[in-house]
């Protein structure tokens, strides 16, 4: 079977074996050992400030409960009845002391204990000594600075061994605000007919910017005379464990903080005074970065945290291998004015979601590459090959590294669990 | 000028005409049905009355927002519109409500089909409209597009005009 990918730094050429697009075996094969073992996140602990509260989250494919516990702790049970399998939790959000199972009803308090169940002579006494009819929750469940991730290995690394050098990016992300980040409502449920990898790569690939979104940038221009040349440029960085960021400069406000036309003169003033506080707090050389710089980030194998002119997260999921469901996220800083936050949504709203002037377009890219992997029996490899010739220390944001850093390490994964099995054969 | 009474076949006319002025792509046309302070927002799936500073909108256009998504999408680098999609949109159910007064407060029930590369994708919900008389004529003050979807699956986008 051939390699699925071919990486040639003499030629400078890097590859990829487009049935990874396609292959239902190869699903299988990143289910098991990819969304099994990998840190994924789950929601943002803002979601779920006060006790009781909850949101139903499907992650890795599973059907979670992710739930503020009263006695203080934040849990991701498994939705799903110790009985005889029913979903326990029905709503999508809310606050509840308990949960229970409309089918025979047994009751669960929000940590997951069994505190009622209809016809107990019928049970022996201590049926429950063992905790084994409670509702189950994940064991691996760890916070990295309000983003909270699952694991379902339970012998997986910490969740800071896990993020490494991605940790230095998302505190870029965090530390523009002094109170926090804080998710808001309305997380954007949406899919795209194309595998999951491909928004992997699209999140972090700022090659496609110009040609992809032409239309945005034109706006931009329209909208600031001042605006010569629209700028995209920065560095490609890979952080490993096929995490990868780019860092780069770009024509579009950020709400924290660098001023643009759309918004009027009094913002300006804010907004220097926000990077002043911002210099207080880190020195002119961070301030500058936290405020100035973008960040793509994307955090193996499937959240992407882009801080650009709004901070969005968005995690997905394969149900095919032509099919994922996406969640997208906005994050703002805690006790921002209202007419900040407003300023900000219309900014996310301008380039970022389904109803944006870029993401649907990035959506049609997908799903057209998708479209055409039809042709893959006869044409065989995608190209990932910008950038190699400045050596990989040297990428530009506009480069490829980011991808072949996510390639190389599912590669690691993924055909080293092919030649296992080649092996045993 | 003598001004003639409004009847409520007069807004009926007018919500069929803004329908077919979207199916025929004619979306120049469809922005200036908007007043000068016209809005189109689309709140988020399950929470109609979200306050936009709180929960992220779909879309929460402005006069000179819905100018820029009717221009742009009459690009040919609006990739995801090009080529035009064919969509055919049908309003149903349509209560008007106050059509004495200033502002003429219009709410019905739409479907909108949208078809590209052989995927048919149906949009459903509720469509609010807030509509004003300007110099002899019907304007749209604001639209407002509350999905009674679960999600945004499979449709995946809402790059057309709802
Ligand atoms: S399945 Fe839940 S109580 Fe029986
Ligand atoms: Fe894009």
């Amino acid at each position: 079977m051939e390699r699925i990918i071919q990486d040639n730094v003499e030629k400078s050429e890097f590859l990829v074996n487009r049935r990874v697009f396609s292959d239902k075996e190869i699903l299988a094969r990143e289910r098991a050992e990819i969304f099994n073992k990998c840190w994924l996140f789950i929601g943002h602990e803002t979601e779920i400030p006060e006790p009781g509260d909850y949101k139903r989250k499907k992650v890795g494919g599973r059907n979670l409960l992710f739930v503020h516990s009263h006695d203080g702790e934040i849990r991701a049970l498994f939705n799903t009845c110790p009985h005889r399998g029913a979903l326990v939790c029905r709503e999508d959000s809310g606050n509840s002391r308990v949960f229970r199972c409309f089918y025979h009803a047994w009751s669960f308090k929000n940590d997951g204990e069994l505190v009622g169940m209809p016809g107990k002579d019928g049970f022996p006494e201590g049926f429950n000594d063992e905790g084994t009819k409670n509702m189950k929750a994940v064991n691996r469940l760890e916070n990295y600075r309000g983003f909270m991730f699952v694991n379902f290995d339970e012998n997986a690394v910490s969740l800071e061994e896990y993020l490494g050098n991605a940790k230095e990016y998302i505190d870029l992300v965090v530390d523009q605000s002094e109170y926090g980040m804080e998710a808001l409502g309305g997380v954007q449920q949406y899919s795209v007919r194309a595998n999951w990898k491909l928004l992997a790569e699209n999140s972090v690939d700022l090659y496609h910017g110009m040609p992809t979104h032409k239309t945005y940038f034109d706006i931009k221009q329209a909208q600031d005379p001042n605006l010569k040349r629209v700028k995209l440029e920065g560095k490609g960085i890979n952080l490993g464990n096929g995490h990868s960021v780019i860092e780069y400069v770009a024509p579009w406000g950020r709400p924290v903080a660098q001023w643009t036309p759309i918004w009027d003169e009094e913002f300006k003033n804010d907004m220097e005074k926000m990077k002043e506080r911002l210099a207080e707090r880190f020195g002119e050389e961070r301030a500058n970065r936290i405020a100035n710089y973008n960040r793509n980030i994307v955090i193996f194998p499937n959240l992407v945290i882009n801080d650009i002119m709004a901070v969005t997260a968005r995690t997905f999921y394969p149900s095919s291998p032509g099919y994922m469901e996406v969640q997208g996220y906005s994050l703002a800083p805690k006790g921002e004015s209202d007419k900040h936050r407003l300023a900000r949504n219309n900014n996310f709203l301008e380039f970022l979601g389904p109803g944006g002037f870029a993401t649907p377009d990035d959506n049609e890219a997908l799903e057209l590459c998708q479209e055409a992997y039809t042709n893959n029996t006869e044409v065989q490899w995608n190209d990932i090959s910008k950038g190699m010739v400045r050596g990989e220390g040297n990428a530009l944001a506009t480069d490829e590294l980011q991808m072949r850093s996510f390639w190389r390490h599912y590669n690691s994964i993924i055909q080293a669990s092919l030649d296992k099995e080649v092996a045993h054969q | 000028m003598t001004v003639k009474t409004l009847e409520r076949q007069d807004i009926v006319d007018f919500l069929y005409t803004e329908a077919k002025i979207l199916d025929e792509w004619r979306l120049l046309d469809w922005a200036a049905l908007f007043t000068d302070d016209g809005t189109y927002v689309v709140p988020p799936i399950g929470e109609p009355e979200a306050i936009p500073t709180k929960s992220l909108y779909y879309i929460h256009d402005n006069r000179s927002r819905l100018q820029e998504r009717a221009e742009r999408l009459l690009k040919k680098e609006a990739h995801v519109e090009y080529p035009h999609s064919t969509t055919t949109r049908n309003y149903h159910n349509i209560l008007v409500s106050d059509i004495e007064s200033d502002v003429i407060t219009v709410e019905c029930n739409f479907t909108t089909h949208r078809t590209k590369r052989e995927v048919v994708d149906t949009f459903i919900g509720k469509i609010k409209y807030e509509i004003v008389r300007e110099n002899d004529r019907l304007a749209i003050q604001r639209k407002k597009v509350v999905l009674n979807l679960d999600s945004l699956r499979p449709h995946g986008k809402i790059s057309l005009i709802l």
